[in-house]
């Protein structure tokens, strides 16, 4: 149990900070964006397994000699309401911040789902109210405002593309469509569902930047996936001047990002700019996808950094 | 067409109207427009229940309030479609850019005007 829970400790230490320093600085993941989503997944799910299985482990040790056996007797004791066996105050510690943080992860999970599920539905009230169907493109509307946008948004029966009048002045024909396709895609792929894990994540912790370099890489990861969907119908070009020229015309935030510092906003708007002249780059430059060699390592990567941990906690229990 | 009569749709027909009217509007007045308007089918009257519907479901979202002062009751938009617009233009372009997950837009987050690559790719493009 403590050489388990010390190995833990090590993977949990790798996962929370060099290893995602290190797949951030990396430059293949613009050229196989699905793989590196799939990392960088795994990392955050391995990195939160590895934390409280851990600290449970650690914590677990007066009890037993494997999870499963100490945690029962744990469980059995506390049910019976016998006196539970004075243990030192560190084993309780780490038992107590073990089961804190997993419980606040869900929790800010739960609270993320629910809260960004009521801001969608009040958006989608007014993008009823405000927009008007596009008449030859299912499931997408028009608002008249002359701001070049376009997005999507998830609904749990009908998720709906939203452009704006201004963007069909902007764009030709081609270009528009390109926009529809990788917004299109955004639905398809259920992007929504990995972005909101991650966002859920940072905001748990706040105080942890690498939630935030997360986050970041992760949405940018997922903008390439849908300029990948996009181009199986636009060519390269259209989708590039598509974005570009959006870009150019897209005005800055009225407000900044509430509370924030002139220098978290102008770091937030600098790592934008290079995501966005990387998204460019790819689609003008024809990078070549990554060896279905090197895609497969990076997916027995991702399986194995689910697997440890989980071979970690549990397997102590059968093979005793 | 039949997404045109969709309760969406409806609402939306009867909130444009709310936001024209200079003046507090009775659901027969709407019935009334509505059909003139064209935005019931075939210009014929839609139900006045259909029409109460559609305004208790407005009014319960708060797009719309009651006078219940006269009868029948009147109706008025609660903020104009600028309000609203402005709104939803808050959500969409900023602010809440903590919230990626709330919708995906084409560009998030920031402006990048000055990109050179980006200038680069519109000059060749000729646009």
């Amino acid at each position: 149990m403590f050489v388990a829970s010390m190995l833990l400790a090590v993977l949990a230490g790798l996962l929370a900070i060099p290893v995602p320093v290190l797949l951030s600085q990396m430059s293949w993941p613009s050229r196989a964006p699905a793989t590196a989503l799939l990392l960088w997944q795994a990392i955050a799910l391995s990195g939160g397994l590895s934390m409280i299985g851990s600290l449970v482990t650690f914590g677990l040790i007066p009890f037993g000699s494997n999870l499963v056996e100490s945690g029962s007797a744990l469980f059995d004791t506390v049910t019976a309401g016998t006196k539970v066996p004075s243990v030192d105050f560190i084993y309780v510690a780490s038992l107590c911040a073990g089961l804190y943080l997993g419980l606040h992860l869900v929790a800010n999970l739960i609270l993320t789902v629910v809260t960004t599920e009521r801001e969608r539905r009040r958006h989608r009230q007014l993008v009823q109210l405000l927009s008007a169907p596009d008449p030859v493109r299912p499931h997408t509307r028009v608002i008249e405002h002359a701001v070049p946008v376009a997005y999507c948004l998830p609904g749990t029966q009908h998720s709906v593309t939203v452009f704006s009048a201004g963007l069909a002045d902007l764009l030709n024909e081609n270009e528009l469509q390109a926009v529809i396709e990788h917004e299109k895609a955004h639905l398809l792929q259920r992007h929504y569902m990995v972005l909101l894990a991650f966002d859920a994540w940072r905001s748990s912790l706040p105080w942890f930047p690498i939630a935030t370099r997360a986050q970041h890489e992760v949405g940018g990861l997922v903008e390439m996936l849908a300029d990948d969907r996009a181009r199986r119908t636009v060519d390269d070009r259209t989708l590039a001047t598509a974005i570009a020229l959006v870009a150019n015309g897209t005005p800055a935030p009225a407000t900044p990002a509430i509370a924030n510092s002139m220098g978290t906003d102008l770091a937030r708007q600098g790592a934008a700019n290079k995501q966005l002249t990387a998204r460019v780059r790819r689609l003008a430059n024809g990078e070549p996808g990554l060896t279905s060699t090197a895609r497969a390592a990076a997916a027995i990567i991702a399986v194995a950094l689910i697997a440890v941990p989980t071979v970690l906690l549990f397997l102590p229990a059968f093979t005793a | 067409m039949g997404s045109m009569f969709t309760l969406g749709e409806l609402e939306r027909s009867v909130m444009d109207l709310l936001w024209e009217s200079s003046t507090p509007m009775s659901a027969y007045e709407l019935q009334d427009a509505l059909a003139a308007s064209g935005a019931a089918p075939d210009t014929k009257k839609l139900a006045a229940t259909t029409v109460l519907t559609v305004l208790s479901r407005l009014e319960k979202k708060g797009f719309v309030g009651r006078e219940r002062a006269s009868r029948p009751h009147r109706y008025r938009a609660e903020g104009s479609r600028e309000d609203h617009m402005a709104e939803l233009m808050h959500q969409v372009l900023g602010g809440a850019s903590d919230r990626v997950a709330v919708l995906e837009r084409f560009i998030g987050q920031a402006t990048p005007g000055e990109t050179d690559l980006l200038r680069k790719l519109l000059d060749t493009s000729g646009r």
